[in-house]
């Protein structure tokens, strides 16, 4: 279970207060207008953004002292998820080891997240030789490899097409119940909630609320999420 | 970024090359200005030198930077074949050894010159290439294609949108002047002007070469001459601390002018048609011009000196051999001092600053001060290798760092998070992250350091005796006695191993294909 305990995150005048529990296994989507802390608020959970106070627990474990790595989580940013100077291959086997040095049971798991993921073939390309959906593919691929129970999305498929974007989605859900991982998801789409998510956190307003159905969220959304869905 | 943590070794070393930089050049004007006390006063030719500085170096920008404008123009706008070859080509006298370049203007602007054969024949007088204006020819020769190139950055920069709005609207030449060119040319223009003042504060060997006399001193001579010919350590001191002053106050004068990165970014890099008619002559006539002005001394260069390469004397290849140690080992503390400062300047800003400003002294001023220091040590001789090399080092190193630095922020901005989130060791990050996104540059500047020590000549006269040489020494005292033979056979192999070096240190570390 991930636990945020009063936290408070501050850059400049923004703040951002937060203090829930996501329990193992849900997948929750992050939603709220632009500017409001959602990338802050997983960039905390990350352990690229501070605290200012409170604590982040992952089963009872304080995880905010941890650096990134050392954190039980797998992360894909909007952009830059790979190196453009290494193989598919290589971009995925970061997961298991950064420095590269792979035994042959460590290129065989590699091999066949690359096979689960789609990749089959591509593994020897550079990322400048792939279309967006295979560089997703190739994220996903690391992720699946990692096998970490916590899976955060900051808007990795935004600059996909509508139906690309959905495999990928059903791809990321296909993954998670597999491994039992817990996912949160950044969008600014709620189509992409409703897909994936059961469950949704509001950032509003400079806090991050509990997470909350999202059937009955979009339904009768609160004022400022119904003011940003328009 | 939290969580990464920075190797005190990196610290360190930036903290070293720093505390390097800062003693050479501190520790030389304290030498100097310790040695000026000693009752030596400068006279009135020593400011003249100082009015000479100053004034050929504001002529050679103005001249530089303003026919520059139309060849950068033409060249933004016309596609022609050899068109990517000409800007290629407009980036070579950037490691063009000087002295080659003076033994091609010679051939062409000098006594015997293509030039004045030419004007004989019309019954002309001859063109003397000594003095100002030869000063200004060498320094247009060298800064007109560096202006060309910032230049054409700026019209890069221009939106294709704008372009096309301005054949929408109908503009003319004359508007799309005022609306289009003239705000990007007085965002840019500011910013080449004071690169290549600052470029011609200093000149030495041109104005050892074809200047000289009351009327054509620059500072950078005077010193080197009340050295050599007075031996006059407290006259050189005063002058090293003139030039010194001078520099330091056009570079804070005109550090707020270096170019602005701001840009806008049009869709596509598709040019309009251009516009014909007249437009079309005056932009043939430009670029040819500027082709013309920048080939054909090079072309006498190779013309003049492959007869006499073969016969080149004994002393020249040992020059030669002398030059290639202290390109070396130039290159070797180009590189430490590269990477150090890199490296610790991605977690904060001081060491850019330190690089940037590694030659705030200017040459001469370094070589003063550190043969006054030398001086009661030992024989200032042994120590010519050592010291040309650390000053090219540091000639070369704000170039360097121009080149790596922004690939290295710019990686570390893309990939630091990646990095840090799958947990990669600091090695790793360098091997894996870093080193992949940085080499080329890294090969870059490099191949530069190894070209302009190869071909500089500055401090080692100050130093080397006969034996001693480098090759560009060797080719000054091969013309100093009129041995024009053998002065254009060693320019041109002076030639042929700057640019070598350079093309072979890219390749070697940039590698053929670094990064997609």
């Amino acid at each position: 279970m991930l636990e945020l305990e009063t936290v408070v995150l501050t850059q400049g005048d923004f703040s951002l207060t937060g203090d829930f529990s996501v329990p193992d296994g849900a997948r929750v989507a992050i939603l709220g207008p632009s500017g409001a802390g959602k990338s802050t608020l997983i960039g905390a959970i990350a352990g690229f953004v501070p605290l200012s106070s409170g604590m982040i627990r992952w089963d009872g474990a304080r995880i905010d002292t941890r650096p990134p790595s050392l954190r039980p989580m797998s992360i894909l940013f909007q952009d830059h998820n790979l190196l453009p100077h290494l193989s598919v291959f290589d971009n995925v086997a970061l997961g298991l080891n950064p420095s590269l040095r792979l035994t042959r049971a460590d290129r065989n798991a590699v091999m066949q997240a690359i096979e689960e993921t789609g990749l089959h073939g591509l593994e020897n390309r550079k990322p400048a030789q792939l279309s967006g959906g295979q560089i997703s593919r190739a994220g996903l691929a690391r992720i699946l490899l990692r096998a970490r129970p916590l899976i955060l999305l900051d808007e990795p498929f935004s600059a996909l097409g509508p139906a690309l974007k959905s495999t990928m989605l059903d791809l990321v859900a296909t993954i998670a119940e597999r491994q039992g991982a817990t996912v949160l998801m950044i969008t600014h789409d709620p189509e992409d909630a409703r897909r994936l998510c059961p469950q949704t956190i509001v950032v509003a307003d400079g806090r991050a609320e509990a997470p909350a159905d999202t059937a009955a969220l979009l339904q009768s959304p609160p004022p400022a999420l119904a003011a940003y869905l328009g | 970024m939290p969580w990464r943590v920075e190797p005190r070794m990196i610290f360190w070393a930036a903290v070293l090359v720093a505390a390097a930089l800062t003693l050479l050049n501190l520790g030389a004007l304290g030498a100097v200005i310790w040695r000026a006390e000693t009752g030596a006063r400068l006279g009135a030719a020593d400011w003249a030198a100082a009015r000479f500085t100053v004034m050929q170096a504001v002529l050679s920008a103005v001249i530089s930077v303003a026919l520059a404008i139309p060849v950068a123009r033409g060249l933004a706008r016309r596609r022609f074949a050899g068109r990517s070859v000409l800007i290629v080509l407009m980036g070579a006298p950037f490691i063009l050894p000087v002295l080659v370049a003076v033994i091609g203007l010679l051939a062409v602007f000098g006594r015997n010159g293509l030039f004045n054969d030419a004007l004989a024949l019309i019954g002309l007088p001859p063109f003397s290439i000594y003095g100002l204006h030869g000063v200004l020819l060498a320094h247009v020769f060298f800064n007109l294609p560096l202006s060309v190139r910032l230049l054409l950055q700026g019209w890069a920069r221009v939106p294709a949108e704008h372009l096309r709005l301005s054949s929408a609207l109908g503009f003319n030449g004359w508007a799309r002047f005022r609306h289009i060119e003239a705000p990007m040319l007085a965002r840019v223009v500011p910013g080449a002007l004071a690169v290549v003042f600052l470029i011609c504060l200093t000149s030495f060997a041109v104005a050892l070469t074809l200047g000289g006399g009351p009327r054509a001193t620059t500072l950078e001579l005077a010193i080197y001459q009340a050295f050599r010919f007075d031996f006059d350590l407290g006259r050189a001191a005063l002058l090293a601390l003139l030039q010194a002053a001078i520099g330091i106050a056009a570079l804070l004068l005109l550090a707020r002018l270096t170019l602005p990165d701001t840009g806008q970014r049009g869709m596509d890099r598709v040019a309009p048609t251009p516009p014909g008619g007249l437009a079309r002559v005056i932009d043939l006539i430009s670029i040819s011009i500027a082709a013309a002005f920048l080939v054909i001394p090079l072309a006498m260069v190779v013309l003049r000196g492959l007869p006499h390469v073969w016969g080149l004397p004994p002393p020249v290849w040992l020059a030669l051999l002398q030059s290639l140690k202290v390109a070396a080992l130039s290159v070797g503390l180009l590189a430490v001092m590269t990477g150090a400062l890199t490296m610790g300047a991605l977690a904060r800003r001081w060491p850019e600053g330190v690089g940037m400003a590694a030659l705030v002294s200017s040459p001469m001023v370094i070589g003063t001060g550190m043969f006054i220091v030398i001086h009661p040590l030992g024989d200032p001789a042994h120590w010519a290798l050592a010291v040309t090399a650390l000053v090219n080092a540091a000639m070369a190193l704000p170039f360097a760092l121009r080149a790596v630095l922004p690939a290295a922020r710019r990686a570390e901005a893309d990939f630091s998070r990646l990095s840090v989130s799958l947990g990669l060791t600091t090695r790793a990050h360098m091997r894996l992250v870093l080193w992949p996104r940085l080499r080329r540059p890294f090969g870059f500047a490099m191949g530069l350091g190894a070209a302009l020590s190869l071909g500089d000549l500055g401090v080692i006269v100050l130093f080397a005796q006969t034996g001693g040489e480098t090759l560009p020494m060797m080719v000054q005292r091969l013309m100093g006695a009129y041995r024009s033979a053998d002065a254009a056979g060693a320019a041109l192999v002076l030639l042929i191993v700057a640019l070598t070096a350079f093309v072979i240190i890219e390749r070697l570390i940039g590698g053929k294909d670094a990064g997609a």
